[in-house]
């Protein structure tokens, strides 16, 4: 089935949808990864957005359960080179093409994905449409033009959880946890902006009872709780809208050990005072080089953000610079000098990407203790 | 960290001649490393005996030894030069096991001197099989269950417990030699005997086999402070059983998700750790369970590899030059990354392409070897294609091998359909060269993929891809040729079939196709190689071709020149072809030229990014070269550099009037033409031996009958002497006729008189079309008959009058006028009863050229280049030819030991892999150098057999009674030794085989025989000087099998009693001479 892509800037791209009709529209951005599509679907920062991959070949390894980083899929639609229909893969309990039909996404192959990518890169992450529906380039690119796209959009509203959930035996549990909590666990709260499930596997495994809150918790219910510690996860959207969630950060810096996570990380650094700006096309990848400058050894990350503190807006007297990005220089990481507070852009729990930066997440432990 | 200021002088050692499983990618590594190392201002030394490399191009290191490996020489260049450091990683595993018999001898700890990238302990570590698995344990990491035996018996009792099948490999041994699979204890017992004989310290692995686990391999780097990367992955088609080397590879893993990956990633920093590579690259092989994903780990090369240089090329990261950075200290993020510019080396390559690599066999060499592929490696090359899938790049893949298929089927060759079932599964299941095209025809047949996956253990998704192609096939034969819409030609094109496949399929020409595909506007475009899937703006052009929409070809407005390069290493064409077109490079580059690349070839050098202005990592097809020629619009392109390959291409290629620069295709074609070629040497009175040509078996015989047995036989039009034999009898021929070829009147048999015991010469010209140079005349040493890439040669030439030297020159001079020869030139001559014969004219580079360089100092290819570009001899500034008053000899090597029931004797087809050169003053140690570089040892004392057929009898007599009065004790087969003995040479009679005990085996078993010449005509393997030989082989004794080898070698046996050999770097030769 032929499907159309449209950018804003007038820019069409031809494939075919291999997951059936459908027409969407979203920020068009790329991921750099080999591996990993699943968690990319499933991972709730892409929400609001349709992702290529710069991989050609995808589905090959099918998909799985254990792989879900969400309870469901993000991303608006996905774009490919060329599917992969019969997996082949221990692990694979189906194909990708059926997973991404369960959530209504639209797959689309064929596409000349690494043209796309340039374009990208070029032209920076803008708004476009997907449509089978709709195969006259003229109205796409209307579509595309007149979509909401990410800007001054809530779209953690969209993707936070309604109510309290936990997790137990490698999957979320519903209701409270740290009346359960065993003997000598870390009490942690997460706030979640749309976190990924290896957060919580990765804290469950560092003896933490996790629990999670919806980002619209304010500071007085978390502190009621009275958690060792506060992860603030990752999310999608621009965090500059976000006012609500900034202020019940800034009510809950100084007063319990605080771990944030991309978004988490964006919304730290505006509770520290400092400024968010965008990025052209953003960084998605598990490739990305990021040197840890309080050891100088180098951590190969893996990341998923459009947006960026501003290093020079932080007041370098209360925040320190703890990680930097090898290719553009960008930040990183950061730690409040005085406040145990600190918090890293990229992906420290990976799936997907290295397994580099799980040392964080001891920190968070250390910080705790 | 910045670079280390404490070390300035560094000696590096390089991998030798061209053998099986280390080929010219150690000549592409080392290269980078030394270039990279001088960039950085160290002064580099070198030792590599393979003259047909670029690193031993004077200008490349500082110091070059064109010298034997062997670790004495290496302590003589240490003694000489007193180097800081020494640099082991990158001359594969003969520069890594030499480093480590030099570090024995203490020499490094005398002088002080460090091993950089790795030391003895770590390469020790990972080298050793009881140490690496102990390591293994260690990081919790597994390995197959398996013990380390010493003995025979201990390997039955280990393979009792572990339970067969078992897999017997030796240790510190290249590319698995001795290795293999037992399936009983008759099995083990062969391999353990090869292997333990094999391994440098008498040791073999009995090792739980993995058969059908699926195999992955990890480049990793590492710098000194700890920071470690992985710059590509790669999964092997065939799953383990067969050697890597001999595998379908791809790039990246295809079936692994993100966390089996990651324990991979995460398994071999740890490993990297544990061995404590302190900095460099490393390769980490690991099976995986399909079942469960069980990881094990096979094992890791603490090196630059095969594998490596594959990366390097597939993903667009120069390892080996990196790896030469961080061994001086700096740190990955220091290093920018060359083709983004803005980034480091501190990243992960990703790429949005697939690769292929596939290996090439020459099993046609070696009828008498089985085909069929185990752990140890047997292909003598490989290509790499890439495509943005993998159905496309496999396709390529398949048409860059030159073997005559266009593709994955669809075409007339390596046809299974009249295999019936059973046969056809055998095919399927036990690994072989042609499975591929099994697999083929099982899909054609319609065999589940399930049945195929059972039978090959090759992962379903990649059965799957192959068969989409299959049913892509059978879609386009029903469709025909005139339902080729330009939708489904566009996605059959994006399949990767060929024009010549979709002509075959649709009964119609290549040119028909691409005359629609021209109407239909369906033409490839050229996307980039980058390091990062387009994240970053690449500013290296290095292309390949797809199907896709946006092209990102570059052509400039520069004058361009445009080479082929040779394709796929094979035997008869291989590194001395790609050392000509990287000096085309090179001496485009000096005249300021815009130079561009085509080949397929992942080994080379000329498909480093570097070489040349632009790459193209193309299939040398008349396809895809044309559709490059059409982007690019070269002024001229090169033809004469690359072998045979770009040289087929030269006739297709002019048709379509694309600009052939240097020697015009006519000329070729009148040195090539029988007809044409005897009329030419008529013309200029030169002679050749009797001939004729022949299109059935009644006409052969009856011009063998005319111009007089022995005769030489051979198809027309074949390189490397193909199927080419020595005929001495009607019933031979016959024999011949029906058996060993196919003839017809498309392909008739060329017949030529055999000139016995002639002495060949071959010699290599340079020509502008008005001043013809001699670059070199090489003598032979064996007798013609004996193919030239087989022969050793001594330049100048030893035992020629001065008046048949300026015969030679006169008439090499006449060919190159009447020939219009424009660049280089290639005769072979013959020489018998004072007679000068004219066997072959080759108006093209030879495979000597870059031995005659490196003899000489006069870079020929180069200079060619630039004649071809219009420029004149006289105002390069070679005006005469370049007298040299030290000898240059060029020995090649064999890869017998890598094929069980094959015959070491030389004849003239051509089964040479690489060549070494031994350079000196003195003939006789220059051929010892030429010896020890081969890996044949002189023996100084001891006994030597002679075995000879009649007529070499009186020959050999006074090579008999020189060795006798240097002390040796000889000894004979019983008519040797009568004749030998009434001749005044005492000679003890030892039995043949045939003959009784105690025979010769039991004597060369018991090592109380130094060295064997054997003489012999038969080639059957019954007999019993084929066993003689074939022991020698195994048992690693020198044997010589020319009665001219073994005079060279008496005389290099008297000259090493009183002379011992020295080192001397090329550039001392060549002090103040010309040669720019």
């Amino acid at each position: 089935m032929k499907a159309l892509i449209a950018l804003e800037d007038g820019t069409i791209f031809e494939g075919e949808s291999f997951t059936g009709p459908g027409e969407t529209t979203g920020e068009i951005v790329f991921n750099t990864g080999m591996t990993g599509y699943q968690e990319v679907l499933t991972d709730p920062s892409y929400k609001g957005q349709i992702v290529t991959m710069t991989y050609p070949l995808i589905g090959n390894y099918g998909v799985n359960q254990q792989d879900m980083e969400s309870y469901a899929i993000h991303v608006e639609a996905f774009l490919i080179k060329e599917y992969h229909a019969l997996p082949s893969n221990f692990r694979s309990t189906g194909n990708l093409a059926d997973l991404l039909k369960k959530y209504n996404v639209l797959g689309i192959q064929g596409i000349d994905t690494r043209a796309l990518t340039r374009h990208i890169r070029l032209g920076g992450a803008m708004k476009a449409v997907v449509s089978t529906e709709d195969l006259d380039p003229r109205s796409l690119i209307a579509k595309a033009k007149n979509s909401p796209g990410l800007e001054s959009r809530d779209l953690v509203r969209e993707v936070t959880c309604s109510t309290p959930y936990g997790w137990k035996d490698d999957r979320p549990a519903p209701g409270t946890h740290f009346s359960t909590a065993g003997p000598g666990a870390f009490k942690v709260i997460a706030l979640d902006y749309g976190l990924k499930y290896n957060q919580l596997r990765l804290l469950a495994a560092r003896n933490c009872a996790v629990q999670v809150v919806p980002s619209t918790a304010s500071a007085e219910d978390i502190l009621a709780m009275n958690p060792d510690g506060i992860f603030l996860s990752n999310g999608p959207g621009d965090p500059a809208t976000l006012h609500g969630v900034v202020e019940t950060v800034r009510n809950l810096l100084g007063k319990k050990p605080i771990f944030g996570i991309c978004l988490g990380h964006q919304l730290l650094g505006l509770a520290f005072g400092g400024t968010t700006y965008k990025l052209k096309f953003g960084h998605r990848g598990i490739n990305q080089p990021v040197k840890d400058l309080l050891t100088g050894k180098i951590e190969i990350t893996s990341q998923n953000h459009g947006y960026c503190v501003d290093l020079q807006s932080l007041n370098k007297d209360e925040v320190e610079l703890t990680h930097i990005n090898l290719n553009d220089s960008s930040l990183e990481g950061m730690r409040h000098k005085k406040f145990p507070a600190f918090s890293v852009q990229y992906h420290p729990e990976n799936a997907p990407g290295p397994h580099d930066s799980l040392y964080l997440f001891d920190r968070f432990i250390e910080a705790m203790k | 960290m910045p670079k280390r200021t404490d070390i300035k002088k560094i000696l590096i050692i390089g991998s030798g001649p061209i053998i099986i499983s280390q080929a010219c990618e150690f000549d592409y590594s080392g290269t980078q490393a030394v270039k990279a190392l001088k960039e950085e201002g160290y002064e580099v030394i070198l030792i590599n005996s393979n003259p047909a490399t670029i690193m031993t191009d004077p200008e490349i290191a500082d110091r070059t030894y064109i010298e034997p490996i062997t670790p004495e020489m290496v302590c003589k260049i240490i003694e000489k030069e007193r180097p800081d450091a020494l640099l082991p990683t990158l001359g594969g595993q003969t520069g890594l096991n030499t480093a480590i018999k030099v570090a024995e001898t203490g020499i490094l700890d005398k002088y002080g001197i460090e091993l950089l990238g790795a030391n003895i302990d770590v390469i020790k570590k990972a080298e050793g099989r009881d140490s690496f698995r102990e390591a293994m344990y260690k990081i919790g990491l597994k390995v197959p269950e398996s013990a380390i035996v010493h003995t025979i018996q201990a390997a039955r009792d280990a393979a009792e417990k572990i339970g067969f099948p078992v897999i017997v490999r030796p240790s510190f041994t290249l590319g698995g030699t001795g290795g293999g699979v037992a399936y009983n204890s008759q099995e083990l017992e062969s391999l353990c005997k090869s292997g333990l004989d094999l391994s440098l310290n008498n040791e073999v692995m009995i090792e739980r086999s993995l058969l059908g686990w699926k195999e992955y391999e990890l480049e990793v780097m590492r710098d000194r402070n700890d920071n470690v990367v992985i710059i590509c992955s790669m999964e092997n088609m065939d799953a383990m059983g067969v050697h890597t080397g001999d595998s379908i590879t791809v790039a990246p893993a295809q079936t692994l998700s993100d966390i089996e990956y990651q324990l991979m990633r995460n398994a071999s920093m740890a490993i990297m750790r544990e061995i404590g590579v302190e900095t460099g690259g490393s390769n980490v092989q690991f099976a995986v369970n399909p079942d469960n994903g069980e990881l094990m780990v096979i094992e890791m090369n603490p090196r630059v590899s095969r594998s490596s240089a594959l990366a390097s090329k597939a993903t667009g990261f120069p390892i080996a030059k990196i790896a030469a950075k961080l061994a001086v200290g700096y740190t990955l993020d220091e290093i920018p990354n060359d083709i983004t510019k803005e980034t480091y080396a501190a990243f992960e390559p990703t790429i949005d392409y697939c690769v292929v690599k596939i290996p090439r066999w020459t099993f046609e060499k070696f009828p008498e070897a089985e085909d069929i592929l185990t752990t140890a490696m047997k292909s003598v090359g490989e290509t790499m294609a890439i495509g943005r899938t993998f159905k496309e790049a496999f396709q390529k893949g398949l048409r860059s091998l030159e073997i005559g298929c266009a593709g994955f089927g669809a075409g007339p060759k390596f046809n299974f359909s009249s295999m019936d079932q059973r046969d056809l599964e055998l095919k399927l299941k036990i690994p072989n060269s042609q499975r591929v095209f099994a697999i083929y025809e099982g899909l054609i047949r319609g065999m589940a993929i399930e049945r195929l996956y059972q039978l090959t253990a090759i992962d379903p998704w990649f059965l799957v891809n192959l068969r989409q192609i299959v049913d892509t096939e059978k879609e386009i034969r029903k469709i025909g040729f005139s339902g080729l819409d330009r939708d489904f030609l566009r996605k059959i094109k994006q399949y990767g079939f060929s024009d010549q496949q979709i002509a075959y399929l649709t009964g119609t020409s290549q040119e028909d196709i691409w005359e629609l595909r021209e109407k239909m506007g369906q033409k490839p475009v050229y996307k980039l190689v980058d390091t990062c899937a387009a994240e970053f703006e690449a500013f290296t052009p290095y292309y390949y071709s797809t199907y896709e929409v946006e092209d990102e070809s570059r052509p400039t407005t520069r004058r361009k020149i445009m080479i082929l390069g040779g394709g796929p290493n094979r035997i008869g064409q291989g590194i001395e072809f790609d050392y000509c077109c990287v000096h085309a490079s090179f001496a485009l580059k000096e005249m300021g030229i815009e130079s561009i690349m085509v080949n397929s070839n992942p080994e080379t050098v000329s498909t480093d990014y570097d070489t040349s202005d632009k790459l193209y990592f193309e299939p040398l097809t008349r396809e895809d070269v044309l559709h490059i020629i059409e982007k690019e619009k070269p002024d001229g392109v090169i033809v004469q550099f690359g072998g045979q390959t770009p040289l087929n291409l030269a006739v297709p290629l002019a048709k379509m009037n694309v600009p052939i620069i240097g020697t015009s295709p006519d000329s070729i074609d009148r040195a090539e033409d029988r007809e044409r070629f005897q009329k030419f040497l008529q013309k200029l009175n030169l002679i050749q031996p009797a001939n004729g040509t022949a299109r059935t078996t009644e006409h052969a015989l009856r011009i063998a009958q005319e111009i007089g047995y022995p005769v030489v036989v051979r198809p027309s039009y074949v390189l490397g002497g193909r199927a080419m034999r020595i005929v001495y009898n009607e019933k031979n021929l016959k024999e011949y006729m029906t058996t060993a070829i196919d003839v017809s009147s498309e392909h008739p048999i060329l017949i030529d008189k055999f000139l016995k015991e002639a002495i060949e010469i071959d010699v290599d010209a340079i020509s502008d079309g008005e001043n013809t140079i001699i670059g070199g005349i090489m003598q032979h040493i064996e007798e013609a008959g004996i193919h030239s890439g087989d022969s050793a040669c001594v330049l100048p030439p030893n035992s020629l009058s001065p008046g048949l030297i300026e015969q030679i020159k006169e008439a090499t001079r006449a060919m190159a006028k009447e020939l219009k020869v424009i660049g280089l030139m290639n005769i072979q001559y013959a020489v018998k009863d004072k007679i000068l014969y004219v066997l072959e004219v080759n108006p093209r580079a030879s495979r000597t050229i870059p031995f005659v360089s490196k003899a000489t100092g006069v870079p020929l290819a180069k200079l060619a280049t630039k004649v071809m570009m219009g420029k004149k001899l006289p105002e390069l500034g070679l005006t005469r030819e370049v007298e040299i008053s030290h000898y240059a000899v060029k020995e090649a090597v064999f890869p017998f030991d890598r094929f069980d029931n094959v015959d070491t004797l030389l004849g003239p087809e051509m089964k040479s892999t690489g060549e070494v050169m031994g350079m000196d003053e003195s003939l006789g140690l220059a051929f010892a150098k030429s010896q020890f570089a081969a890996g044949q040892p002189i023996p100084l004392q001891g006994t030597v057999l002679f075995s000879m057929r009649g007529d070499d009898k009186a020959v050999i007599l006074p090579v008999a009674r020189k060795l006798r009065d240097l002390g040796f004790h000889i000894i004979g087969t019983r008519g040797t030794a009568a004749f030998l003995s009434s001749n005044g040479v005492p000679c003890d009679r030892i039995n043949k085989i045939s003959e009784g005990r105690p025979h010769i085996l039991d004597k060369i078993q018991d090592h109380k025989i130094q060295w064997i010449v054997n003489t012999s005509r038969g080639t059957r393997t019954t007999e019993d000087s084929y066993t003689i030989r074939r022991a020698a082989l195994n048992y690693h004794l020198p044997y010589t099998t020319t009665t001219a080898g073994a005079e060279f070698m008496a005389m290099a046996i008297d000259t090493l009693k009183q002379q011992t050999m020295e080192v001397k770097a090329v550039q001392e030769y060549f002090t103040g001479k010309t040669g720019k």
